[in-house]
């Protein structure tokens, strides 16, 4: 039973991979924001101001971008349980005999691995802003990417798992993730932020994400006493790492019930 | 011999629509099972209750001996499926689409290839097998949605309006290819159509109308039952014909599909009577033997056509996909 499930998992993954991997042009297209981020952004604001002090805004912003690029790409691949409603092939799943909670977690898993393509793109692109190739933080960044694209795209297949049509996601996707990306510290140090704009931070997942690879990237660099969250980097992802998972249980319960 | 579909008291709701109302039949192994009705009607639904896709509201069905509302996973195993819409991964190829199927279902790896050849032979698409899905016809996906139907040898297939949207040409193959499967296979159809011609390739079939089973039988018997030809005319006065039609002959006319139509016993040697007595101008007669339009029409007072046309809000419902 329980290898008649993980067949099952590992099919309805391998399937949104190998369409992931037909659809290069959405592929490069994803890349392109946290690139404009990155160097656009990153190096017209730093120029003309210092907003990090003497820091580099782009090593700055290099978490952030990291983080935005897997968030994006995890959402919009959790969609592909409403287009798969939309098209009819989520009735072939639906029908056969294998738990609904292997397909969640198949689909889960091919949403994140295409998210972590992202975020290997935005690692690869690590010493074009000076961030060097170093083993351990290759490490670090690879193991929260991973941790992060499990949570990010739980988070979207629960949004997506009631939704029948793909509009109707899109349009709730832009409403979560602009506030999760922009709450999160990727854009901003965490310093001295008012109350409520403390608060929302601190209630944004992905903030417990951006922080730890944060630390990791200034740490390697020598960077030490830069403003981040007050907490121990395990609590932090044992935050991103419950939410993941409470996501993907009401997600499968959510999807098991039958009209 | 368990029966291959039982239904009893079957009821399903949604809110304050009662789309099936009290079904109950049974189909035995080997059967070409038709489920004739109007959209909107509760075959669909029915469909989808016998597929677990559907919990009922009360009663009970079986497949293969299973409970469709608790031994989900078993009546799975047991039945493929062909929807009206298709359920094909167009960015895959049709092997990989198989294949896929072949793992949901737990197919024994050493089983597959053999079985993925076998069906794909059948529906003449083995050599398009590395095609992607989206290169294919509608007639050819169709083909495929079947081969994928039969990868796991289910003792059930179900059909839901398995011709729908495909030329008059790919309908014909289209059975052709159903009734090899039954001599092959040795498996059960139950289908659902809402074309009287193809209803007449079904052993037995059961006309279903506002959610109740209205007639079952073999398409013959249902003819036979109806028991009168049906006399098409036009005349150069419709509303004078089918009065003296009622005032001189004593029979009861209407107007269905543009003509004066009505039923009697010996239609041909009724003509001769109808020049002479009728009175107003025939400009064209046709007599037929009963259809299964008529054996609709006289279990359910409108012809199916008349009936479709009624029911704009189902055809919507029915659009909605789950």
């Amino acid at each position: 039973m329980i290898v008649d499930d993980l067949r099952a998992v590992r099919i309805v993954w391998h399937r949104d991979l190998i369409r992931f991997w037909r659809d290069k042009p959405r592929m490069f297209a994803s890349a392109l924001q946290p690139m404009l981020y990155l160097f656009v952004f990153g190096t017209g604001m730093g120029a003309g101001m210092r907003p990090t002090g003497g820091l580099d805004l782009r090593v700055f912003l290099y978490p952030g971008v990291m983080a935005m690029a897997t968030l994006f790409t995890c959402f919009f691949s959790a969609g592909s349980i409403v287009w798969d409603r939309e098209f009819g092939f989520m009735r072939e799943m639906l029908v056969a005999p294998v738990r609904r909670g292997a397909i969640v977690v198949g689909k889960a898993l091919g949403g994140a691995t295409a998210g972590m393509t992202q975020g290997l793109i935005v690692l690869a692109i690590g010493p074009l802003v000076g961030i060097p190739y170093s083993p351990l933080l290759m490490l670090e960044l690879l193991g929260l990417l991973v941790l992060l694209s499990f949570a990010v795209t739980s988070i979207g297949v629960l949004v997506a798992v009631r939704i029948k049509s793909f509009q109707a996601f899109m349009a709730l996707v832009q409403i979560i993730i602009m506030p999760m990306f922009f709450l999160s510290g990727a854009l901003f140090p965490m310093a001295n932020l008012p109350t409520w704009l403390k608060i929302a931070t601190h209630a944004d997942p992905l903030t417990y994400a951006v922080d730890p690879m944060r630390r990791a990237v200034l740490g390697t660099l020598g960077i030490t006493g830069f403003p981040g969250i007050d907490m121990p980097v395990a609590f932090e992802l044992a935050i991103v790492a419950g939410t993941g998972l409470v996501a993907l249980a009401i997600a499968a319960r959510e999807f098991g019930k039958t009209e | 011999m368990t029966a291959a579909v039982s239904v009893r008291g079957l009821t399903k709701r949604y809110g304050d629509i009662e789309a099936v109302r009290g079904i109950d039949l049974e189909v035995a192994t080997g059967e070409i099972f038709g489920f004739l009705g109007p959209n909107g009607a509760g075959k669909s639904t029915t469909i989808k209750i016998l597929c677990t896709l559907a919990m009922p509201t009360s009663g009970e069905a079986r497949v293969a001996g299973f409970d469709c509302a608790r031994e989900r996973d078993q009546v799975r195993r047991q039945i493929g499926l062909v929807f009206q819409d298709t359920t094909l991964d167009d960015y895959l190829t049709a092997e990989q689409n198989l294949r896929f199927h072949a793992v949901l279902y737990g197919m024994p790896r050493a089983a597959v290839e053999p079985r993925l050849q076998q069906v794909m032979e059948m529906v003449g698409l083995w050599e398009r097998r590395k095609s992607l899905v989206q290169t294919f016809s509608g007639g050819m996906k169709r083909r495929l949605e079947i081969a994928r139907g039969l990868m796991h040898s289910p003792r059930v297939l179900f059909l839901d309006e398995p011709t729908v949207g495909l030329d008059p040409q790919t309908r014909v193959s289209m059975w052709s290819y159903i009734r090899e499967l039954r001599q092959r296979e040795q498996i059960t159809i139950f289908l659902t159509t809402h074309y009287m011609d193809e209803a007449e390739y079904c052993d037995r079939i059961a006309i279903i109308d506002n959610g109740t089973i209205v007639a079952l039988d073999t398409p013959e018997a249902l003819k036979a039952k109806v028991g009168t030809d049906r006399v098409q005319i036009r005349t150069a006065d419709d509303a004078a014909a089918i009065a003296a039609l009622r005032d001189k002959l004593g029979v009861d006319a209407r107007i269905r599909e543009g003509s004066v139509t009505f039923g009697v016993p010996n239609g041909e040697a009724f003509v001769p009577r109808l020049f002479a007595e009728l009175g107003v101008a025939i400009r064209a007669v046709s007599v037929a033997r009963p259809s299964l339009d008529d054996v609709f029409l006289a279990y359910t007072g409108k012809t199916i056509r008349d009936r479709e046309a009624e029911r704009p809000l189902p055809a919507m419902m029915r659009a909605r996909r789950s």
